[in-house]
Parts: structure tokens; sequence; C-alpha cells
């Protein structure tokens, strides 16, 4: 089996690439964290590699709206090698941040037309604030690589601009018809629900959009962020260590597992 | 060249939440009349493009194509609204702007060049707003004057900030022929804040030299003799009358704090006072570092950008500690004016509690959080003392290489600046924050309102870390109070500096040698470089757009040399600048007050009681203000600020595991107790010592590895009775770190925390000492947390609970202060820690909190109501003094060193006789019933109160 080779990329005031470099080689890959500015002087970098992953963080400050001006130099110096990349059958995941940067750059949910960048959009908490704390997905979609259909999870989220919105309820409506929506926020017992349990008053819930592919998924919650036990907000209690004997592999970790099984598969 | 216009509306139907937040605090300021407010951002582009380019700028990046709208121009007031005010906030020229800074390199990546790009924020007032209401808007929400002007109406649009360039003139002072006073006044005029004896020792200095100081000079030994760099009323000689008793000390910092250090002497300190962090050993390879700060006077006038810069501040001390270290945690600590006092009851010259308060804790937000470090551990302090000088903590804790834990600069290294420019911001930061504020500062000391840029911060830890692995520089430290002067000046100390300050890359032109010199702009670090490294480390920051510069070079003449374009400015002997202020003597005194315990009726029940304490400011819930900070990126959590069932609970202290690979981990704390300095000082100094170690043993911390950091804030120490009570409170902090052998390894102190209103009258803050505290924790997996777990496990207390309601929170809401201030036994605390400490990384242990304000009923009631599980207590377990007959005296009693412990019943001998000789004893048991009982000698029930009443009460007070 060929060694699968992750990049996680860096820019100005990205902040969860170490932990995301972590996750990913917990999954068996091997990466390597690259500043933009070394793929936009060598795009045919982004050949050697199979999978790449926008990390959260608060790329250029969030300067204009979060994810904005990276998504404005992606879109000018590297859409075409990541098309490529994409349509090579490789895997691309946004994690907060990179969520953020793969909407606004037209990547999510579409494929690169700007006409999805016109119907679909991530802005201000309902809240006005930055929060922090955990979530319940669950799956919306089978087609998605990342995903365990039917598995629901439990990940922090810690943004202050994660809440989904579309242009209007035509739009919404082709995000559920095409299976675009990845996850939806829902409570313990798996139903949907008004803040806190959907912490931005995202439209419909939903938490993650996946592409037409199925291939590039882009979530608010961090599943970098819990990847080892002890990460679990009550991994002190009774009842998460007995959940954590039966199942051995932590939620987060799920999402790069599926990835780097599924390079191994087929490349 | 073309002045673009741009205004960005949300689009009808989606949300304005900036809108609605500004509405919100109007009404909060107590304006009913505004009925609507609409948000907008302004971008004024200077560029030659044309129409069809602004339009797809417009549309492109300016607007968010689904929920936003672009104007070019002007956009008309909204139709059919008669009312409407308009207030356009626009920042003061010279204030840096980041978010046109990515403006104009976004649209560099779209092929344009744009000559200059400013923004500003719009505000559309709806309903009826006389023009007094809309000015006190505008000053007391919109805009902070320090830093933005406001336009109010759709008038002209504000100058242009081209600045004109400087033309060097070399200024002069004469100090020759000055007597005391004149010397005095001098001091005064140049906002240099030295007294008498210190002018004269300068007179001296220049009398010997034959010549007149520039004013550069000036400057500089007035930043590096300012209180805020030397401390000088902490290392002066203070005579001492204790009740009459007569104490001297040669120098009081040496003989409390750092004596017990010296005294303790633990192979595990690597570096401690000396740099800037103290540093302690990790595991074999690395090391740990933690600085706490105070950014006190900032944050009083400027909350936001006061508190930002406060925890950029301290997160660039690790960064500048040995070789560098990378930070893993933040910490922050703040004290305000209770929130719901009365506009009219505020000083003339201070902003609202709650503004201070919410200000404070966006900044600090804003910045951690930007910056990828989790705040993981803090508290909240209230008292009306705090209104006028609100104190602001921020800690950082930073992880390094165990061989890179010292500097080592050498003469003709090169020195550069790397990082943010140096603008005007922040001048006189040092020698402000050393003295005291009245109500004309928010005038005269805008200018040291320093502004903050997290991301320029964060691009500069990332490549200085990447340089300190490639081992490219031989000394790094950070520019903080005193700039450039103070960073450059102690980094040569012992060798000599020569500077070009043209050299110095500027924000904006028009800055003259000396504001260069001690601007204190943000986000720069200074390295020193061999030459034959410069080209590698440049590489390393200009291949992710840090701006670094060579401004000058190393010596070994022992002189500060500085230079503006060739021409010589200043010429100083390193010896006196470093070791020519005047040492003080001083007087202190205490004398213990007269205090009575209150006379309380004792009652049935005290369920009202409990609730009052846990509603009140200091008891209840923090959760507003923990969520908005990202506890956990860098995935190093392990016991968050929240804990329980419902995440919710209060964590004692954090747990962070700062390496991968690794299963080590730190334990981080605090502990601060205001109100017992009211009584007793040295009791207070030991309750927070006590405090903070407690809060690091209830989740697991080893009780031989803790270090601890002191931060006095206190009042005008030029008065016996005020230096008497911080030399009493130095006093306990050396009892109390040989008491428990953890030493302290980095302090600071921030004083004359005195507000003088326009009546004349003076607001000093109550003596405030913060300890924070760390340790070790050697296998995180068996870390506990304070939240109560299962039904049928036991419940004990260790440690003796006593007649000890002075500065309680029980005797505050009766509005009493009491005599019976908490004591800490100095051999029964630290054994009880260690033994605790052991139980815990036995496994005999499941849950495990501390007794602290409010005591044993408030301890339980959190312990409860965080684990979603009742619990049955019996108050003839309780192991208790002889004078702990009341029944409000054993729920309340604040008595130092009590943790209460959840054991599994199998666990019971094993825990018991772990316990043997200490006073511990079985308070009751865990229910399913979610209830909590608290049962009297007679078998009444003297608490008896829902969970969810309980908890509702905690969550209530800030439930914003």
């Amino acid at each position: 089996m060929a060694q699968v080779k992750a990049i996680v990329l860096r820019a100005t005031g990205i902040n969860c690439d170490m932990e995301t470099q972590y996750a990913l080689e917990l999954a068996g890959a091997e990466v390597q964290s690259v500043h933009i500015n070394r793929i936009i002087e060598d795009k045919a970098m982004l050949e050697k590699f199979q999978i790449i992953v926008f990390p959260g963080g608060f790329s250029y400050g969030d300067d204009v709206a979060a994810g904005k001006i990276l998504a404005n130099q992606i879109i000018h110096h590297l859409s075409e090698p990541l098309r490529k990349f994409i349509d090579d059958g490789k895997l691309v995941l946004g994690i907060c941040n990179g969520f953020q940067v793969l909407v606004k750059a037209g990547i999510l949910p579409g494929n690169n037309s700007t006409k999805c960048q016109e119907e679909v959009t991530i802005t201000y908490n309902d809240s006005g604030k930055f929060e922090d704390r955990w979530v319940y997905l669950v799956p919306q979609t089978k087609k998605c690589v990342f995903i365990e259909p039917g598995r629901k999870i439990y990940l922090p989220i810690a943004h202050g601009e994660g809440k989904i919105v579309t242009k209007d309820t035509a739009s919404l409506e082709k995000l559920k018809a095409d299976e675009h929506i990845a996850f939806k926020y829902v409570n313990e017992n798996g139903e949907e629900a008004g803040y806190p349990v959907n912490p931005n008053g995202s439209v419909d819930s939903i938490a993650g959009l996946t592409d037409t592919t199925g291939r590039v998924l882009g979530l608010m919650p961090h599943p970098e962020r819990h990847v080892r036990l002890t990460q679990h907000p009550r991994w002190s209690r009774y009842e998460s260590r007995a959940a954590n004997h039966e199942q051995r592999t932590t939620d987060g970790m799920t999402i790069f597992d599926n990835a780097v099984k599924y390079i191994q598969k087929n490349f | 060249m073309r002045q673009w216009r741009f205004e960005i509306f949300n689009r009808a139907g989606f949300s304005d939440v900036h809108g609605s937040s500004v509405l919100e605090d109007i009404r909060e300021l107590g304006i009913s009349s505004v009925e609507a407010v609409q948000s907008a951002k302004v971008f004024l582009i200077e560029a030659e493009f044309d129409e069809d380019f602004a339009g797809r700028l417009g549309k492109e990046l300016l607007a968010d194509p689904v929920c936003e709208e672009y104007y070019i121009g002007r956009s008309a007031a909204p139709a059919g609204l008669a009312k409407a005010t308009l207030i356009e906030v626009h920042l003061k020229s010279g204030v840096t702007d980041p978010v046109a800074e990515s403006v104009t390199a976004a649209i560099s990546d779209m092929g344009m060049a744009v000559n200059n790009v400013r923004t500003a924020r719009k505000y559309i007032l709806l309903g009826d707003i006389s023009q007094s209401q809309t000015e006190t808007i505008a000053r007391k929400i919109l805009a902070n004057d320090c830093i933005e002007d406001c336009v109010i109406g759709n008038e002209a649009e504000p100058p242009s900030p081209h600045l004109k360039p400087y033309e060097l003139q070399i200024v002069h002072l004469s100090l020759r022929n000055l007597n005391e006073d004149e010397l005095t006044a001098l001091s005064k005029e140049k906002d240099l804040f030295l007294n008498a004896v210190e002018m004269q020792a300068i007179q001296k200095y220049y009398a010997e030299l034959g010549r007149e100081p520039t004013d550069i000079e000036l400057e500089s030994i007035a930043q590096t003799w300012s209180e805020h760099c030397v401390h000088k009323t902490l290392k002066s000689s203070v005579d001492m009358s204790i009740d009459g008793e007569q104490v001297h000390f040669d120098n009081l910092l040496k003989e409390t704090v750092f004596k017990a250090t010296k005294q303790l002497n633990k192979n595990w300190c690597i570096s401690v006072f000396s740099d800037n962090a103290g540093v302690v050993e990790f595991d074999e390879d690395s090391a740990i570092c933690f600085k706490v700060e105070t950014h006190n006077r900032p944050s009083a006038l400027d909350p936001y950008g006061g508190a930002a810069t406060g925890i950029g501040g301290v997160i660039r001390d690790p960064m500048g500690t040995g070789m560098g270290a990378r930070p893993v945690a933040n910490t922050d600590i703040f004290c305000f004016g209770e929130p719901d006092k009365k506009l009219e009851d505020i000083p003339k010259g201070v902003l609202h509690p709650r503004r201070v308060m919410k200000g404070v804790v966006s900044g600090v937000r804003d910045y951690g959080n930007r910056m990828g470090i989790p705040t993981v551990n803090g508290a909240i302090y209230f008292d009306d003392r705090y209104l006028a000088n609100p104190l602001v903590f921020c800690g950082d804790i930073g992880l390094m290489d165990k061989d890179k834990c010292f500097k080592n600069p050498q003469s003709s290294n090169l020195i550069i600046v790397v990082g943010g420019r140096t603008g005007r911001d922040g001048i006189h930061g040092a020698t402000f924050s050393s003295g005291q504020i009245t109500h004309e500062y928010e005038t005269i000391f805008s200018h040291a309102v320093q502004i903050g840029n997290a991301i320029t911060e964060k691009k500069m830890l990332d490549v200085l870390l990447q340089a300190n692995l490639a081992g490219l520089y031989e000394a790094i430290t950070d520019c903080g109070a005193g700039g450039l002067s103070s960073a450059v000046g102690e980094m040569g100390a012992e060798l000599g500096v020569e500077v070009d300050l043209e050299k110095v890359p500027l924000k904006y032109a028009g800055l003259n040698y000396t504001e260069i010199w001690i601007s204190e702009a943000q986000e720069r670090m200074v390295i020193a470089v061999r030459p034959e490294n410069l080209k590698a480390i440049k590489k390393i920051f200009d291949d992710e757009n840090v701006e670094s510069t060579v401004i000058g070079k190393f010596t070994d003449d022992k002189k500060l040399i500085l230079r503006y374009n060739g021409q010589e400015v200043a010429n100083l002997d390193m010896d006196f600048l470093h070791n020519g202020v005047p040492k003080y003597s001083r007087k202190a005194h205490w004398k213990s007050p007269e205090l009575a315990e209150p006379n309380i009726p004792e009652k049935d029940d005290y369920n009202d009681q409990l609730l009052q304490i846990l509603s009140s400011y200091n008891v209840a819930s923090k959760e507003w203000v923990i969520r908005q900070y990202d506890h956990e990126v860098q995935g190093n959590s392990v016991v968050k600020p929240l804990t329980g069932v419902n995440n919710d609970g209060p964590s004692d202290a954090a747990v962070i595991k700062p390496k991968f690979n690794s299963d080590k981990g730190i334990a981080i704390s605090c502990g601060m107790n205001p109100l017992y300095g009211d009584i007793d000082p040295y009791w207070m100094a030991l309750a927070g010592i006590d405090e903070a170690i407690r809060n690091l043993i209830c989740v697991g911390g080893r009780a031989d590895r803790i270090a601890l950091l002191d931060n006095f804030c206190w009042g005008d120490c030029t008065k016996p009775e005020t230096l008497g009570t911080l030399a009493r409170a130095a006093q306990a902090c050396y009892d109390g770190a040989i008491a428990f052998e953890s030493p302290f390894i980095s302090g600071k102190d921030s004083l004359n925390n005195e507000f003088t209103c326009d009546d004349g009258t003076t607001i000093a803050i109550c003596a405030t000492l913060l300890i924070s505290a760390m340790s070790l924790i050697d296998d995180i997996n068996k870390s506990v947390t304070m939240d109560a777990k299962k039904a049928a496990n036991l419940l004990f207390v260790v440690g003796e609970t006593k007649n000890e309601l002075g500065g309680s929170h029980y005797y505050k809401i009766h509005g009493r202060l009491g005599a019976n201030v908490p004591k800490v036994n100095l051999e029964t605390a630290p054994e009880i820690a260690k033994r605790i400490s052991t139980a815990i990384a036995d496994g005999l242990i499941v849950s495990c909190h501390d007794c602290s304000e409010g005591g044993l009923a408030v301890a339980l009631a959190e312990m409860a109501f965080a684990g979603g599980v009742g619990i049955e207590a019996d108050l003839r377990g309780l192991p208790k003094g002889n004078d702990c007959s009341r029944i409000d005296t054993q729920l309340f009693s604040e008595s130092n060193s009590r943790y209460i412990v959840e054991i599994e019943p199998e666990n019971y001998d094993a825990f018991a006789s772990l316990c043997l000789n200490l006073p511990f004893g079985q308070i009751g048991k865990v229910t399913e019933e979610k209830i909590l009982s608290i049962k009297a000698q007679d078998g009444k029930a003297v608490i008896e109160l829902d969970l969810d009443s309980l908890k509702q009460a905690w969550q209530k007070t800030f439930n914003w």
C-alpha cells in the first residue's frame, strides 16, 4: 500500500495547523505543513499529495469577512491546481476557517462555479460573539468519503462566524436535493433544536457541506480537537469512560481515518 | 488619484448582528428613543482603477455576495425614515488599520495597485434622538476617543492621514543650573515620572560629563528607571513597624519572595526572576515558562485595546524568554467595579464597569483567539474600589527546549527588530503606568494607549520558532514597556550598543528619534544575530512576509550610542543607565485594625443565604466570559475551565498536555481574595497561596513541583500604611513558599493604583495580590474534575473548618466584614495537599473540589449541580474546631486547606489509611435524587434545595 501524503496549508493567521497535522499522522498519513507562499511559488508541488487540509484559525485576521482574504488569494493564484486536485479524485478538507475559505472561494458547495458563492455563505453567529462549545453532529449524506454514515459524533466548535445562510429557500432546497449537506447540529438525542444545540443559527442546522463528488468536505466543528479520549469534555465521568471502552475510535478521528483509508483504497 | 468610497450593508432579510449589539448597548445606557440601529462597513480607497473594476471589487471582495450589498459613493439615508442620525467612526490618523492592509494585499492579488486604503464604520440610528444623546452614544459606545474620531451627520470625509516627514533637530535640555523644584517641574513637564532625588542623580552624572543631556538620553533614563521596569519600591529598603514592633529590610523583595526561592533551591528551577518569564523543568527535553503581567492603566482608558495589548504583550514574554518558547496556554484574571452601578455614580473620567468588563473580555478574546493560544484559566473579582482602576492580569505559559533556556548575545552581533512597525502608539506607557491617574488622564495620556494586531504577532511567532529551531540567533527579547529603549538597552547592558534610529521601519512618517526609541508599538521583538547568519534568517522572515530590519549592533564598550542619519543623539554609560537609579529607603507601617465579629441571628435554614452567595458576582458562573475564549485550540486541553455532566461546572484548575507524544501534563491555577486583605494582608496572601495550590491539587497536580508567581497591585506606596500592607503580604509570600516548598519563579508589581476624582477625592484599590500557580501531572489520564460522579459514592472533607467568617461572602451578603480572617496552618496545609495529591495519583479519588468563597455549602452545591447528582450531607461528619458550633459558621466559613473528595465505597479503607492523622471526616454521600440536603447535628435539614434552583441561582447573574 502506497504511503498516503497529506498537506496542511498554512497562511498568515492560521493556527490549528499543528493539531491537524497530528491528527492526520495518527491516521497514518505522512504530513507536510506548507505555507501558501511556497505553493504559489511552486504550484506543481500539490501533485505529490492526495489530501489537502485547510485548517482553522483566523487567516489574515478574518479581515473583511472570515476566510475572505485567503479565499481571494486562492481564487487568483490556486484555483486551477486545486480544481485539478479535486478532478484527480483527491480529497480536500476545510475545518472552521478552512471551511469558510472553501465556501468563499466557491469550492464548496459547488464545483468552483462563481454561482455557488452567490447562493451560500457563512456569516456572524446569531449570538454576535465567538463561542467555544461542544456540539453533536449527525451525517446527512452517504456519499461523502470522510463521513461514517449514521454515526452521530461529538466535536467542539470555536468560532464567531459560523452561521451558514443561503440566498433564498430555493438555494436551500437545492443544497438538500443535491446532497450537499454533510452534517447537521443536533442534541444528544439526535434532534434538531435552537441555540445552543445549533450554536450559531445556521439555516436548517447545517454544520458542514460537501461538494457533488463527496470528496470535498467543509465543517465548522473541529474534528482535530477530538482525537484522544481525554479531549472529550466529560472523559473523567463514568458514562464517557464506559462509552470509550465500546467505541475505540474517537469521534474526530473518524474523519481523518476515513480520508486516509479512502486514499489507500483508491490510489 | 481618484478617491473611491464603498459602503457595505446587510441585505434585507439577513440579520445585522453589529447593529443589534449596538442597540442593546444603547438601551443599557438608558436611552430608549433609539428604535433601531443599522451598521455598515466603509472602505475609502485611493487608486487609479475604473468603474468596472470598482464594481468587481465591491462584488468579489468587499461585500459578501449572499448577505451583503455594496454602494459606491455615499448611500442615501434609508427611504421613509424621517429621523435618522448618521455617525461614522474613523481611526485617528496614524492608528494602525490592519483591515486596510489586508484589503491592499487582496486588491493586489486581483492584479490592481492601490495608493491608500482606509476603513471606517457607519451607523444609522433610527428614532428621535437629541444631539446630546447622539454625542453620548458616539462617545460611550461607538468610538474610543483615544484611537477613533466620530463624524456625525453626512458631512465631509475626515482628513487623509498623510503625515509630513521628520526633519532632524537635536534637542538638549539644560539641567545644570536647576534647583530641586525646577528639576521636579521639568520631570513633570516632560512626563518623566522621575522624582527630585532621581533628577539630582542625573544632574550629577551630566555635571561630571561636563555637558547637558539630550532629550532622548533623559527619556532613556526615565524609561529604564521607571517603577514599571525596575520595581524601585519593592526593592527599596524598608523600615517597618508591625503593631509597634520594628522590622528592617535592606531590600524588601530580596528578603521575602526571592529569599524563599533561593533558600528552597529546587533543582527543577531553571531560570527564576532573571528573564522575561520564570522557567522550570518539564521533562527530560523540555522546560516550561510562565509569566503574568498587568495592563491596568491602558485598560482603564481603552478596555478593548488595553486588554488586547495586555495579552499580546504577555505572550511576547515567553516568546522572549531564553531563546524563545512556544506559547501553549493563556490565563486572565480581572478585577472590576460591580457591573450594576448607576451611571450617575461613576466619577468623571471613568468608564462604566460593565463597559470596562465587556471591552476587556472582548479584547482578550480577540487577541488570544487569533494567536491560537488556548485561554484556560482565570477569575473575575468585583469590588467598587476597582471602579476607576480596573485590574487586568494576563498570563502566558510557554514550552521550550531545555537546552535553550539562556541567551548569549555577543559583541558584533547585529541588532534586528522583527515584526510590527514602529508608530507613535504607546509613547510613555512605562512611565505612565507607574504614576497615579486622574480624571484628566483620558485626554493627557491618550497617546499611551497601544494598538494591537494579533495577526502580526502570530506570523512573527511562526517565523521566530523556525529561526530558533535553525539556531540562527544568539538572543531574543520582546519590545514591551519602554519599547526599543528597554529591549535593546537590557540585552546590551553587559556589552554596549550602537543603533541607527532612522533604520527602524515606521508605520508612517513624522516620528522624531526619541519617539522611535521609546514607542511601545506592539508586536515587535529584538534579536541578536551573527553577521554570517543574516542572510539565512532574513530568508525565513521574508518567506512568510514578516518584516525584519538591522538597526545596529552590539559593541564591547558598555556605551549606549544612538544616532539619527549619522548624527549622535545619545551617548550614555550602560552602568549609569542600569545601576545609577538611587536606592530608596521607605517607611512602612502596619497596625492590626480593631475589628469585631458581627452578631448575625441564627436561622432555621440557610437556603436563601446559599442562593444569594451563589448569585453573588464573585461566585456566580463566568460561563458568559469563558465560552468567548477558545480554550481548546492546539488540541492540548485535558481539564477544561467548564466541566461536568452539562459542561458547565466550575473547574478548579486547567490541565493541558503540551506535547502530542507525551501524557505528561501541566496544571494551571490562581488564587486571590482581596477581602481578607481588609482584615490582614498577611493572611490574605497566605490564603491566595493556599487557594492556588488547592486548585492544582484538586485536578491531580503534583505537590512537589508547584511553582508560584506573584502580582502585587497596590495603591500609593509612598504612604507608609499602604507600603505596610504590601510588606505584610510579602512576608506571607516567604512563609507560604517555604511551608509548601513551592518557590516563586516570577513576579511583577503595579503600584499607585489610585484615582483622583474631579472633586479631589481619591479612590485607591484594595490591596490585591494575585497568586498564579502551576504544577506537573505525571499522567494526565489520572486527572480528576470537581463534578460529583455517581450515586452511592462517599464524600469526605479533608481539612478543618474553623470559626473563620472574617472577609467571607456570608458576611459580605450581610454587609459586614468581621474579624476572624481565615488563617493557614503552615504545618498541616502542605501535608493535606501532599496526601490528596497522592490519593489522586493512586486512583482513589473520583472527584475533588476545594472549599473557597462561600465555604462548604457552596462547594457541595457546585459539585452536585455540575455532576447532575444529589448530595446528602450531614454536618456531624465535618471535621471542625471547638469554636465552630454555629451552623452558619460550619456552612459558610472560608477556612483554608479544605478539600471535598468523592470516593468509591470499596476504596474507603485505602483512602482512610492515607488520611491517617489528618483532620478528615465523612460528610455524606452522592445520591440519585437531584437535591442537595445538608443536615445539622440534630438531624434537621439546614439546606434543602433542588439542583435546578441552585444552578439557576449560580448562572443567572452573568446570563448576558
